[in-house]
């Protein structure tokens, strides 16, 4: 029974982290332009300076 | 940090976004981006992919057709989008993202300890284990359900009722419950299922809110600016160009061939010819002399033309076309959505019930705790989770079958209204024609005057040059040499070819005096061409139109254009029609059908039809349209076919069985439930289990629709 008081929290916090890292992903567009991110790899960097 | 530059952030950027639909690979990101990078003035640019557009931080001093000459360059067409449409524009979705995150969640780690309490929990353990739902589920179930309280809370204050209401009083009062049972030690509670019901509730609300926003962004990207400006001469002699609601009676505007006009005013240096089907729907080019009065958003198909303005704004005709459409539009916000028509009968049932059985209880002697849970668990059990979700998931699957289909249709609302039409109003100019002239026929071309005649007309902007350049290239003609090109304007183009003059123009006016769509290619040493122009009816029109009939919708005609213009396509569809229609008379057309019980289907490009396909039931716009017949429409079909709008009637009734279909199944799923839940039978496992069952059943039979569009 006592690792459940370790275990539950943790649980928690993680389930917290994704949730807050898809808050953070949302604001910061990412997910404006769902496409174009996979096109994005594909451009030589080369002379983009 | 300190590499960026201090002065770049004192300057005020400007920050604009234009439409880039040429956009296909990896390459053409490449090259927009780095194109307009080493552009001077441009700040910064990035290319969105997914929407076709880029979006430019710029100084001040580049103005919109200084960015869109500069993607010209690069190689692609571009068009700015208006800043109205850009703001704001998925906001809503965001938020109920969040609350869909936010639920799923909660749901998520609810469900993982109310599985430990199901698996035989008890005691001290199954205390701690619902007090650690109620932490969770408590915020969640506040911060998710604020949509559908927020809806509820405005139909009640309204004397209405919808959806959201039982929604509502059933989450609330089944957490608040749950909430008493943990206090108490009790055995029951339902947070995981309250929050679950939320959730499912929620993604179909994000259905709903995804479509809108794909449509819209459709819709945008397609979106041609009639006119945003002019380029205005000033008192000095030079030019500039300023957006149309900066525009001022008294200023001159300089309008070349090919573009619109962005403001009402006289003619001052003239004559030219101007194409007046967006306003009127006349087909035929008219001629305008110095001091006549011509209108903003016809275009200007002969030489430059100079305009002083007299009305500009919210005083041009197409305002006052703009005001009838808002008013036209009124009426169709008294729609009332399927899925709210079905919670009419179904909120007082479901509320009944549970009140019905919370007496039950109590007078057959149990406590009043034990009447309040069975009627929380009728109330979780009858939830609307099909109303909620099988509607939007149903709708969206349409849509995107729809849209592989070639028709983006606007919103949920207008899917169920394009499955009730029964009757098709369609505009000629633009509709039922594609609009913009084509030759009649190249067969008097021989291969060399088929050169010449490309070599000459792809250098102008002249509508009938235009359509020569691309009959001639989808043909495989090669250009010939030819040199020196100039273009008179209202007279035509000449150019050098081997030594010699050749010119391609208006023909002589012993050829055709009343005919403007005509050309004539003089070649020397042969006898001089006349090529034919006119605007052909829409590939698959005739199919369309018999289908129409066959699904029992009775198809017309209500035109602007001239009885004599409109007679050959009647003709040839075999339709009646009404000719010398103003844009008010086509209102009152819709508005007398209406009347006698018709649910109408109105199909229109121009902005004379705006207000028509505002008022309609339901109304589809070609992409070809005018930005505000686009706007006003509730479907955009892309290509030149007419085929798609029986598409779209088709998936939409389909789409409408399938969600009578969802009812019927919901409806089944609670004549099993009920009893269970009214016998006190309803555990929250049940519950929950019942919950996830009918919503994947409902969600699987919306997937049928993905196959429709074949």
């Amino acid at each position: 029974m006592t690792g459940l008081a370790l275990l539950i929290p943790l649980a928690l916090l993680l389930g917290l982290t994704g949730l807050g890292a898809f808050f953070w992903a949302m604001n910061d567009g990412q997910f404006d332009d769902m496409e174009g991110a996979a096109l994005r790899i594909l451009i030589d960097e080369q002379d983009a300076g | 940090m300190t590499a960026h530059p201090v002065t770049e952030a004192a300057i005020p950027a400007l920050h604009s976004v234009l439409a880039v639909p040429g956009i296909r690979c990896a390459a053409c990101i490449a090259k927009v981006e780095r194109g307009l990078a080493g552009f001077p003035g441009v700040i910064a640019a990035r290319v969105n992919f997914s929407s076709r557009q880029v979006a430019i931080d710029h100084l001040p001093e580049l103005d919109l057709p200084a960015l869109k000459q500069a993607i010209a360059e690069i190689g692609f067409d571009a068009e700015p989008i208006p800043n109205s449409v850009v703001e704001g524009r998925d906001s809503e979705t965001r938020s109920l993202l969040r609350a869909t995150a936010v639920a799923g969640f909660a749901a998520m780690n609810i469900m993982l300890l109310s599985v430990s309490v199901w698996s035989g929990a008890t005691g001290g353990t199954r205390d701690l284990f619902h007090l650690l739902s109620a932490m969770i589920a408590v915020p969640a179930v506040l911060y998710s359900g604020r949509p559908f309280f927020r809806s509820a809370w405005s139909a009640l204050r309204h004397g209405r009722t919808n959806m959201d209401v039982p929604i509502s009083i059933g989450v609330t009062l089944v957490t608040a419950l749950s909430l008493y049972e943990t206090l108490t030690h009790g055995p029951h509670a339902y947070f995981d299922g309250a929050v679950m019901l939320l959730f499912f509730l929620l993604v179909g609300r994000l259905l709903d809110s995804f479509m809108r926003d794909r449509a819209r962004l459709g819709v945008a990207s397609l979106l041609r600016q009639t006119a945003p400006g002019a380029r205005i001469l000033g008192e000095d002699g030079r030019t500039s160009w300023l957006p149309a609601d900066r525009l001022q009676p008294g200023m001159t505007m300089l309008v070349p061939a090919g573009e619109r006009l962005a403001a009402d005013g006289i003619v001052e240096g003239g004559p030219g010819a101007l194409d007046l089907s967006l306003l009127t729907g006349e087909s035929a080019p008219q001629r305008v002399r110095s001091g006549e009065v011509v209108h903003a958003g016809t275009l200007n198909l002969d030489g430059p033309l100079q305009v002083r303005i007299n009305a500009a704004g919210r005083d041009t005709v197409i305002a006052d076309i703009a005001r009838m459409m808002e008013q036209a539009a009124q009426s169709k916000s008294f729609y009332v959505r399927i899925a709210d028509r079905a919670a009419r009968l179904y909120a007082p049932a479901v509320h009944s019930l549970a009140i019905l059985s919370f007496a039950g209880w109590m007078i057959a002697g149990a406590g009043w705790h034990q009447a309040l849970m069975v009627a929380a668990a009728v109330l979780i059990i009858t939830c609307p989770c099909a109303l909620g979700l099988a509607v939007p998931a149903a709708q969206i699957v349409a849509a995107g079958t729809l849209m592989r289909a070639g028709v983006l249709v606007k919103d949920g609302s207008a899917l169920e209204r394009l499955a009730e039409v029964d009757r098709a109003l369609f505009d000629k100019t633009g509709t039922l024609t594609l609009g913009h002239p084509e030759p009649v026929d190249l067969e008097p071309l021989d291969e060399e005057a088929r050169s010449v005649a490309l070599a000459l007309a792809r250098g102008s902007c002249h509508p009938l040059s235009q359509a020569l350049h691309r009959a001639l290239e989808a043909q495989g003609a090669v250009p010939a040499e030819v040199n020196r090109i100039e273009e008179a304007p209202g007279v035509g183009l000449r150019g050098i070819y081997r030594g010699c003059i050749v010119t391609l123009g208006r023909p002589d006016r012993a050829a055709c005096d009343t005919d403007l769509l005509a050309a004539s290619l003089v070649i020397p040493e042969r006898p001089p061409i006349l090529l034919r122009f006119k605007d052909p009816i829409r590939p698959g029109a005739r199919l369309a139109i018999r289908a129409l009939e066959q699904m029992g919708i009775e198809p017309s005609i209500v035109s602007g254009d001239r009885a004599q213009a409109v007679a050959p396509v009647a003709g040839e569809l075999g339709l009646t029609a009404q000719t010398g229609m103003s844009p008010a008379d086509k209102l009152t057309a819709i508005g007398r059908l209406s009347d006698a019980g018709q649910k109408v289907l109105m199909v229109g490009d121009g902005l004379n039809d705006g207000p028509a396909l505002a008022a309609a039931h339901a109304s589809i716009a070609p992409a070809s349209a005018s930005d505000v017949g686009q706007n006003a429409a509730d479907a955009v079909f892309l290509g030149n076919s007419l085929l798609p709008v029986v598409k779209a009637i088709r998936i939409s009734r389909r789409t409408m069985r399938i969600v009578r279909q969802n009812f019927a199944i919901a409806i089944a799923y609670n004549a099993l439930a009920i009893p269970l839940a009214l016998a006190g039978l309803v555990t929250p496992l049940v519950a929950a289990l019942a919950m996830s069952g009918s919503s994947i059943i409902v969600v699987a039979n919306a997937l049928r629709l993905r196959s429709a569009g074949q």
